[in-house]
């Protein structure tokens, strides 16, 4: 049976009227951000604090472990740092975005995406944020940065399209299935694990070892490790491959594809199911 | 006043249903789900209790209705209204909502304890549906409104109940909407304030293209309304002139 709630039409209506109202998660956003340090001194610079002394003491403590360069590693975790940030805050919110707003959502009529928009807005100021540390590292350790550090722009685009999409599909299934949010938690910890933000990818591939770079090699198949790189190589300065756009590429129209399917199936559903 | 599409305003519902389904811990899990295919013992185990809220709403309102909603605790007022608000999508029958709604269910959502006054009255007003530009117009009206002055800049924290029911009620009575649903729960308020309020809510729901009203109160609903609906056990009961329904609802044991 078709009912006229279950139409591609309403589907992207969703879409497109939850970013006709970027007033309000516009503002929602900041003040989610304002909120978190409110009555603090310091208020959100408290976000780039925290990021510059993880990154510094992680950076110190790989160098030593890893016996490398501290210039080479402290700003390949930091930047490392700020695009997991972003993709884990991504994921993780997104795995309880309805059921967090559950109270908006039965008094208000708005589309689904405005609470969507809302979080990948909030995780982009809080990278915005955090790329205050990036400029001062380029300050204490200078990269060489050629004009292809502007591919950053579509690189973080392309992160947010996909935040989008993955919010909106965890979001629907994890409002359905409670069981499903811790588990995406623990996945994305083991995910943290697997992609290579603290050990360095190239180095590990090429390894003197052929096993290590056996293991190395594998990483490959990680999706998070393409998302990782098309932002990190630009800024630091190294060469972009095309293979790892082609594959973010690819995984931002598949994932928006079935999003929409789902969207489109069971987007009257979730306010029955919050 | 700009009203957003050609259309007229208007609610159409058409044998309109709401099911809820109710999981309980387990049919909630994906565990079952799964266990269930693959067990076999899927009719018995998959079927979810499912309350029915709604049944056969079919409603046809128009431009300048001033409907008010009666029927006891669990009849089904406050989900009819949020069917109207569009919140819930019929399961079964069909609704067509035209017109931008505001719903005024609970004065305090989307209320943040942590930021001041003036804040929440750009958010309250943001989330009724109103752009930024127009509530800065009305900031000065609201505040005078509530009579909080310098508390304004105070975080809504520090309020009392009744100092934020005024702060809730100024924003909401300033809003132009095109459909007005309002759910009870307007009390809480000092005598020489209500009457103040009652004005402006008057006021507000001149402006209104359309008002749905859930109260328990005869005579706010005499205020506001010329027509209602009562509602018994999810269906419409009766719907007719206000005095009318009233007669009936209060006649019935």
């Amino acid at each position: 049976m078709e009912s006229a709630s279950r139409s591609w039409g309403r589907a992207l209506g969703d879409l497109t009227g939850g970013w006709d109202q970027r007033e309000l998660w516009g503002h929602l956003g900041w003040q989610d951000i304002k909120q978190r340090y409110r009555r603090s001194v310091l208020g959100p610079l408290w976000i780039t604090i925290s990021m510059a002394v993880t990154a510094i003491a992680l950076g110190i403590l790989y160098a030593g472990l890893f016996d490398n360069d501290l210039a080479t590693q402290l700003p390949y975790i930091l930047v490392g740092f700020i695009v997991w940030a972003f993709i884990s805050g991504c994921i993780l919110e997104g795995s309880e975005v309805f059921i967090a707003n559950e109270g908006l959502m039965k008094h208000l009529p708005a589309p689904l995406s405005v609470h969507v928009y809302r979080l990948v807005w909030r995780q982009t100021l809080l990278f915005l944020h955090n790329m205050i540390v990036y400029l001062v590292m380029l300050v204490v350790f200078p990269q060489h940065l050629h004009w292809t550090v502007v591919a950053v722009v579509p690189a973080f685009g392309l992160l947010a399209a996909n935040g989008a999409w993955v919010a909106i599909l965890l979001g629907i299934v994890t409002t359905r299935f409670r069981d499903l949010a811790p588990i995406t938690q623990s996945v994305v910890q083991l995910m943290f694990f697997l992609t290579p933000i603290v050990w360095i990818y190239d180095q590990l591939l090429n390894s003197p070892n052929p096993a290590v770079a056996e293991r190395a090699r594998l990483a490959e198949f990680n999706p998070f490790l393409h998302f990782v790189e098309i932002v990190r190589r630009p800024l630091l300065g190294q060469d972009q491959l095309l293979r790892q756009w082609v594959i973010v590429l690819g995984i931002t129209v598949v994932g928006w594809a079935v999003t929409l399917v789902v969207l489109r199936k069971y987007r009257s559903r979730v306010s029955y199911w919050v | 006043m700009s009203v957003s599409s050609s259309q007229p305003i208007g609610i159409t519902t058409k044998d309109a249903c709401v099911d809820f389904p109710i999981f309980d811990a387990k049919s909630r899990s994906l565990k079952k789900t799964v266990m269930g295919l693959v067990g076999g013992n899927i009719a018995s185990e998959s079927k979810v209790p499912i309350i029915e809220a709604l049944r056969d709403i079919s409603l046809q309102l128009d431009h300048g209705a001033r409907v008010g909603l009666v029927g006891h605790n669990g009849a089904g007022k406050s989900t009819l209204l949020r069917l109207l608000a569009g919140i819930y999508e019929p399961t079964r029958g069909t609704a067509e909502i035209r017109g931008r709604v505001a719903p005024v269910f609970d004065l305090g959502v989307g209320m943040d304890p942590e930021i001041s006054g003036l804040e929440n009255i750009m958010i309250r007003g943001l989330f009724l549906g109103m752009t930024r530009k127009e509530m800065e117009k009305r900031v000065d009206d609201i505040a005078d409104f509530t009579e909080l002055g310098d508390f304004l800049r105070m975080p809504l924290r520090t309020y009392s109940t009744g100092m934020r029911v005024r702060l809730a009620l100024g924003v909401v009575t300033s809003i132009d909407p095109e459909i007005l649903l309002l759910d009870e729960g307007i009390g809480a308020v000092d005598a020489a304030f209500l009457e103040k309020s009652k004005k402006r809510l008057s006021e507000l729901v001149d402006r209104a293209g359309l008002l749905v009203f859930a109260s328990h109160s005869d005579e706010f609903l005499r205020e506001l309304c010329d027509t209602a609906i009562w509602m018994e056990h999810g269906q419409i009961r009766q719907q007719g002139e206000l005095e009318d329904v009233l007669r009936a609802y209060k006649g019935h044991p």
